[in-house]
């Protein structure tokens, strides 16, 4: 069990492109920790430098307090489990298990009493004498963390562990891979492109962008106060509403409506600023009559999300969403009025959030 | 799949069952239509391999010379020329350099030096790998005659590139070593096709695999060992099975030593050779490329047995 330490790391491939940009990160031992980003932020680069199969350019990784930025990766003991799982095909589930054991010369009857003891633990007593062919893409996936189990490391890594499974079994496997890692308490960092699974399964989390490091925070930080206009658009099942505004006064006028200002805005703004007004589709409260400090317009779409509908109003030509709970959807042609939690609604200054 | 998603056959008169236009099959060609585009090529292999072949077998029992009375009336002598074969010391010579030649030059020669080639140059890009690769597929495709004249001028004895290269002029290698050079000539000659196979399985190894076991630990060796070894398993007994015969067949060595001296390079394509057409003896030979032929099969069997097994 280790902490995981980047300096100033920063990784440029040849060709000049800049994938990992002197970023500085700590993740304390024990933690459950997500990089989240779109494709080609660079999140993948960070997961693969700190385990050594990519070379870094400049600044330093280090693991447990012992720099290995220049250690191969078989001497940094860390475990990896890839996207694609890479269980070897020719080998069985005891012999796969077991692999990194036998790497490190471990005896044959301990590795093979360790693969069982692990096998057993993720519920593949059955299939230990199956070939990886043989088994179903969950089953396959834990093979893989059983043999990044059995190799005791100092720290695991997971590369989009979730995304070569259905979305049905996508979501048993989350809660049992945060189960695990709680039980386990190995520190663990994984890669997603999914914002839904980084706040379902992460302790922290960093969201990454052409890389750098937008913002790191717990989930309910990052998803409530998302720091700059990036995250906030980022995160999130239905987007946040960005609206551009101006401020008037002691209120703010928005896609031609008046709305207050938010109480963590509340007197850091001047008259007359540009800023953009950010609110999620959650935290508005939709009435069919006009409303104090609403946002009115005509109801444009209405969308089914199972237990609530996304309504979607046009404001002035402006798209302004909210989210309706069952048996009070309205009608497509309807007007409707959109008020705006103020202890949620968020402020934006040139990108960044105004507290 | 064709089946899956094709009606089934009309058949209610018409004979072809083309009713429509399509058949079962997937082309939809139906059975006769399909038959006329494989006969020429059927027809022309039954030409210029089935029948020759089944001739050399036939000639393999009889007493056929080149020249002389056996020419025009050749005598039908059972297993004769087998059996002389069998007691026959330069045929058991040149069948023992025959297998020097194929373990040497195409099993260690080209197969370790292709894959070592391949290996080394994987991940690299740029001039370096494409001079390598010229040169080495260079050695492939140059013709024969082109190519047994550059190695005969770089080994001659007294005005030989190699000789002047190492300062030992008059040092004969073609007469003292001849199957070393045969050996060496061949490597040379036929890495390429080992090279590029080997280069293309390479690209099938899945990275991550590899990216595991240097997580674990794994060395350079152990990497081939339990990731590459295994995923190219296939393409390896492909590749020996098709360079053994090739090569076990080979005539180019005749070209540099022409199986001398004293018969120390001589191996089975080059005894057959001197036998059937240098001496004439036309019926010994084709019972010797019989025999060729039985061998042949049997490596053959033996790599696709290795093939077909699992594990």
């Amino acid at each position: 069990m280790a902490a995981i330490e980047l300096r100033g790391l920063t990784k440029v491939y040849p060709g000049g492109v800049k994938a990992l940009d002197a970023l500085d990160l700590v993740i304390p031992d024990g933690e459950f920790f997500a990089l989240l980003g779109p494709s080609g932020c660079g999140k993948t680069t960070l997961l693969r430098t700190i385990a050594g199969l990519e070379a870094a350019s400049g600044g330093s990784v280090l693991i447990g307090e012992r720099d290995v930025t220049g250690t191969q990766p078989g001497g940094r003991d860390v475990a990896m489990v890839f996207q694609d799982y890479a269980l070897f095909p020719h080998m069985d589930v005891t012999d796969n298990i077991a692999y990194p054991l036998r790497i490190k010369k471990v005896d044959k009857a301990t590795r093979r009493d360790k693969a069982a003891e692990v096998g057993a633990r993720l519920g593949l007593e059955q299939l230990m004498d199956r070939r990886p062919g043989q088994l179903s893409g969950g089953q396959q996936q834990r093979v893989a963390l059983a043999r990044v189990m059995a190799t005791q490391a100092q720290a695991f890594l997971f590369d989009e562990p979730l995304s070569n499974l259905d979305a049905r079994l996508r979501l048993e496997a989350r809660t049992f891979l945060k189960k695990l890692q709680r039980e386990l308490g190995v520190t663990t960092v994984f890669v997603t492109h999914d914002q839904a699974e980084a706040l379902a399964m992460a302790d922290r989390m960093a969201v990454m962008e052409a890389g750098h490091i937008r913002q790191i925070g717990t989930p309910a930080e990052v998803f409530r106060r998302p720091v700059n206009t990036f995250v906030a658009g980022f995160i999130g099942s239905t987007p946040m509403n960005l609206l551009d505004g101006l401020v008037r006064g002691d209120t703010l006028e928005v896609a031609g409506c008046k709305v207050a200002v938010p109480a963590l805005a509340e007197g850091r703004l001047s008259d007359g600023e540009k800023i953009v007004y950010g609110v999620r589709p959650e935290y508005m409260t939709y009435s069919d009559e006009p409303a104090e400090g609403g946002i009115g317009g005509k109801v444009a779409i209405v969308e089914n999300l199972g237990a609530s509908h996304l309504v979607t109003l046009d404001v002035n030509d402006v798209i302004v969403q909210a989210v309706v709970p069952e048996g009070s959807e309205p009608a497509v042609g309807d007007d409707g009025y959109a008020v705006p939690r103020s202890d949620r609604a968020l402020v934006y200054r040139d990108g960044e959030l105004v507290s | 799949m064709a089946q899956a998603i094709s009606p089934p056959e009309v058949i209610d008169g018409d004979p072809s069952g083309r009713r429509g236009g399509y058949s079962s099959d997937a082309a939809g060609l139906g059975r006769l239509r399909a038959g006329a585009f494989v006969a020429p090529a059927l027809l022309l292999i039954a030409a210029f391999l089935v029948f020759p072949a089944l001739w050399v077998l036939y000639l393999g029992l009889t007493n056929y010379r080149l020249t002389g009375a056996a020419a025009a009336e050749p005598q039908f002598v059972g297993l004769d020329n087998f059996l002389d074969a069998v007691a026959n010391p330069t045929f058991w010579n040149s069948t023992w350099l025959t297998l020097q030649f194929v373990l040497g030059s195409a099993v260690i020669g080209q197969v370790v030096l292709g894959f070592t080639i391949a290996w080394v140059l994987r991940d690299r890009r740029g001039p370096l790998k494409r001079l390598v690769e010229g040169l080495v597929i260079l050695a492939w495709i140059l013709p024969s005659a082109v190519v047994s004249f550059l190695w005969v001028a770089l080994l001659d004895r007294d005005g030989g590139t190699l000789n002047a290269l190492l300062g030992i002029p008059g040092f004969a290698w073609l007469l003292d070593h001849p199957m070393l050079s045969i050996i060496i000539f061949n490597t040379w000659r036929g890495t390429a096709f080992s090279m590029m196979l080997y280069g293309a399985a390479l690209g099938n190894v899945p990275p991550s695999h590899l990216e595991s076991a240097r997580l674990a630990g794994a060395s350079g060796w152990q990497q081939l060992r339990d990731v590459v070894f295994p995923h190219i398993r296939g393409h390896i007994l492909t590749n020996l099975l098709l360079i053994s015969l090739w090569t076990f067949n080979d005539f180019s060595p005749f070209l540099l030593t022409a199986g001398g001296p004293d018969g120390r390079s001589e191996v089975l394509a080059v005894h057959v050779y001197k036998v059937a057409l240098q001496s004439g003896e036309l019926g010994y030979g084709a019972a010797v490329s019989t025999i060729i032929l039985l061998i042949n099969l049997v490596v053959a069997v033996f790599y696709l047995r290795l093939l077909r097994s699992k594990k």
